[in-house]
């Protein structure tokens, strides 16, 4: 079926992933170098005349990240239908986006969401709480995409994890720091092309292989490829029952835990400064609307065709594993053992291997995060597939690595240092400032890469719940609610924040005297906590507004104004 | 008079915004959650519907939910010479 060429026995995994990681690397550096920041504008909002195709391309990229690329297709693959959490909640904030802010907040004009928060709250106390909230929740994700560097050299590379994050760290810093949202922007519409070539290979191979279909999206729904007929996903079904699991297809998570899960990471979505600042690059606001668009239509080509992968990679990976002689386990197997992704213990000493949902019984574990990287292999896909994947993760998590930094040094140069600490720093001194909170903001994200707290994992939902709470309803309030008031507003995210850090911390860590998930408030999960956080964000903002002052003449003009598409002009450093 | 165009063009944006998020909530809470167990009756192919819905469904029907908004409002603006 596939010739010898692909197979390309001569060439090892590792050359490959040499390659390929080697080329999209001089790529990224070549397009910085091309595309240096010479003015704050062009540092914060790449200038402002980035055409609508090429910021969806930035934007999907920008969202894209480690965890969308390595994790999400793995986490579905052992949640079956809870996983759908993920696909609507990561693919419907784009709606919320598209139709309550972005275009209002291009025609607002300015670098940062910390801006418009302190603006139209009139409030250096605003701000502040904004310029928290946007460190918050950009330095607890960027973590998580350092340690996906880490692991992606670490596994193909055979470096060890800390020289990986460290290659990471440095190319990251060349083209954030010399680029800034310029730079940023033209490697990130590389790197899209590069991660949506590297997941869609795999899985359309791996859909023909199996149900013939070359398109995964329908082919996880059609008949497997050996003649009986049967659909693929009730094998999966009876698999997933035969071993103890839940159906495949019906999932075991409570409909209100779901349902709240879904709607923080819609909201969470909307409301990350790093996705919202992009729509500030382009030149008009009808093309922030059209971005908006043409990003999640990118998107979604990866969202939809996850599912697919996770259906393969599990029905594989049963069919693998289960019940089968232990010394007979193919060398994929062996190879990520080695890395303790994957552990085996022969409990019953059989030498066979158990993998059963029952724990006592079960004698396998397996990390989710090595479902798509081993994917290819599991499925004996030729070797350059097997790097692509490598170059692919890599420029996925890179890409929003970027995108992160960019809005922690915007924050601190422009939000903190110009607008509260020194407004007379000149041009030139806000450059230099911003282009050093980036080298700081890298450092300190590759140290929590090689370091990773044992939170990492937590404080991921905690950045979607802390974005739900703080920043959605705060710009909502200020785009839709022309009487809303900075005492309103402040008090709402400060209630906001701290109710979600509360029951995070109480159920993720223990603190405030713990709790078991009978405990938890309306069977709401931590993960989906951000949810109600955000509803108590709006109450509290509405009633506090009832009794104090409202705004003064000139900000209730400013929301007259944004709501006008017409006469955004360009982004202005004020 | 540009106020009360200002405000007529808000009053019709309003009304498509609750329109598309409406549609917006139905494929995607109703359809992939609330509903999912009765939908899940119905075959699609291989596909339960409740499980397509809330694994392939609604995010076409988000892409396309963007794009009627992106014509609407760039009618609305030429309605009401606020494009450019």
């Amino acid at each position: 079926m596939m010739n010898s060429f692909l197979f390309a026995e001569g060439i090892g995994v590792q050359n490959w992933t040499y390659i390929l990681v080697g080329i999209t690397f001089a790529l990224y550096i070549g397009i910085a170098i091309w595309s240096r920041a010479g003015s704050t504008k062009e540092f914060y909002v790449a200038g402002g005349g980035v055409s609508p195709l090429a910021n969806g391309m930035a934007t999907a990229a920008d969202w894209m990240s480690a965890a969308s690329f390595i994790s999400m297709a793995g986490i579905i693959s052992f949640a079956g239908y809870d996983g759908s959490v993920y696909l609507m909640g990561w693919t419907g904030g784009y709606v919320l986006l598209a139709l309550l802010l972005a275009p209002y907040l291009r025609k607002f004009g300015k670098f940062t969401v910390p801006d418009f928060i302190g603006d139209r709250y009139y409030s250096k106390t605003a701000r502040f709480v904004g310029v928290i909230c946007a460190l918050l929740v950009s330095f607890t994700y960027v973590a998580g995409q350092m340690r996906g560097v880490g692991l992606v050299f670490s596994r193909f590379l055979e470096v060890d994890i800390n020289t990986g994050v460290i290659i990471g760290m440095i190319i990251v810093l060349f083209y954030a720091v010399l680029g800034g949202m310029k730079g940023i922007t033209y490697t990130q519409v590389a790197q899209y092309c590069v991660l949506i070539f590297a997941f869609m290979v795999p899985a359309i191979f791996i859909s023909i292989q199996m149900t013939g279909n070359p398109i995964p999206q329908l082919g996880f729904g059609s008949t497997i490829a050996d003649g009986s007929g049967t659909y693929l996903l009730d094998k999966l079904d009876g698999l997933s029952t035969d071993l103890g699991f839940a159906e495949y297809t019906e999932g075991s998570k409570s409909l209100v835990d779901v349902f709240a899960i879904t709607l923080a990471l819609m909201v969470g979505t909307a409301g990350l400064p790093h996705v919202i600042v992009r729509f500030f690059t382009v030149k008009r606001v009808k093309d922030a609307r059209k971005s908006a668009g043409l990003a999640l239509l990118l998107i979604v080509i990866l969202y939809t065709a996850a599912p697919a992968v996770s259906v393969f990679a599990r029905t594989n990976m049963i069919e693998t594993v289960s019940n089968k002689p232990y010394n007979k386990m193919p060398e994929w197997f062996k190879k990520w053992e080695t890395t303790g992704l994957i552990s085996f213990t022969d409990k019953n000493n059989d030498g066979l291997v158990q993998y059963v949902a029952n724990e006592t019984k079960n004698e396998l574990v397996v990390d989710r995060d090595i479902m798509v990287l081993a994917n290819p292999e599991i499925a004996q896909l030729p070797n350059w597939v097997i790097a692509l994947v490598a170059a692919g993760a890599l420029a996925a998590a890179l890409s929003t690595a970027a995108g992160l930094l960019l809005v922690i040094s915007a924050s601190v140069s422009h939000d903190l240092i110009k607008k509260m600490i020194n407004p007379k720093i000149s041009e030139k001194g806000e450059l230099v400032a911003a282009r050093l909170s980036a080298v700081v903001a890298v450092c300190v994200a590759g140290y929590f890469g090689i370091n990773p707290p044992g939170f990492v994992a937590a404080t991921v939902a905690l950045a979607f719940g802390l974005a739900a709470a703080s920043f959605f309803p705060a710009i909502i309030l200020g785009i839709f609610y022309k009487k809303m008031n900075k005492e309103g507003a402040i008090a709402g995210m400060v209630v906001g924040i701290l109710s979600m850090l509360f029951y995070m911390t109480k159920f993720k860590f223990g603190w405030f005297g713990g709790g078991t998930k009978t405990n938890w408030w309306f069977g709401i999960s931590p993960e989906g906590f951000g949810t109600v956080a955000m509803m108590l964000n709006f109450i509290v903002s509405i009633v506090v507004m009832k009794f104090t002052k409202a705004p003064p003449k000139d900000v209730q003009d400013i929301v007259e104004n944004i709501r006008i598409p017409s006469g955004a002009g360009e982004a202005v450093n004020h | 008079m540009t106020k009360q165009k200002a405000k007529a063009y808000w009053k019709e944006n309003i009304r498509y915004l609750i329109i598309l998020l409406a549609i917006w909530f139905l494929v995607s809470y109703g359809a992939g959650i609330l509903f999912k167990d009765e939908l899940n009756q119905i075959r699609l192919g291989g596909f339960k519907l409740g499980f397509w819905f809330a694994q392939q469904g609604s995010m076409y029907v988000f892409v396309i939910l963007i794009f009627v908004y992106v014509r609407l409002m760039n009618k609305l603006d030429k309605k009401y010479g606020y494009d450019e």
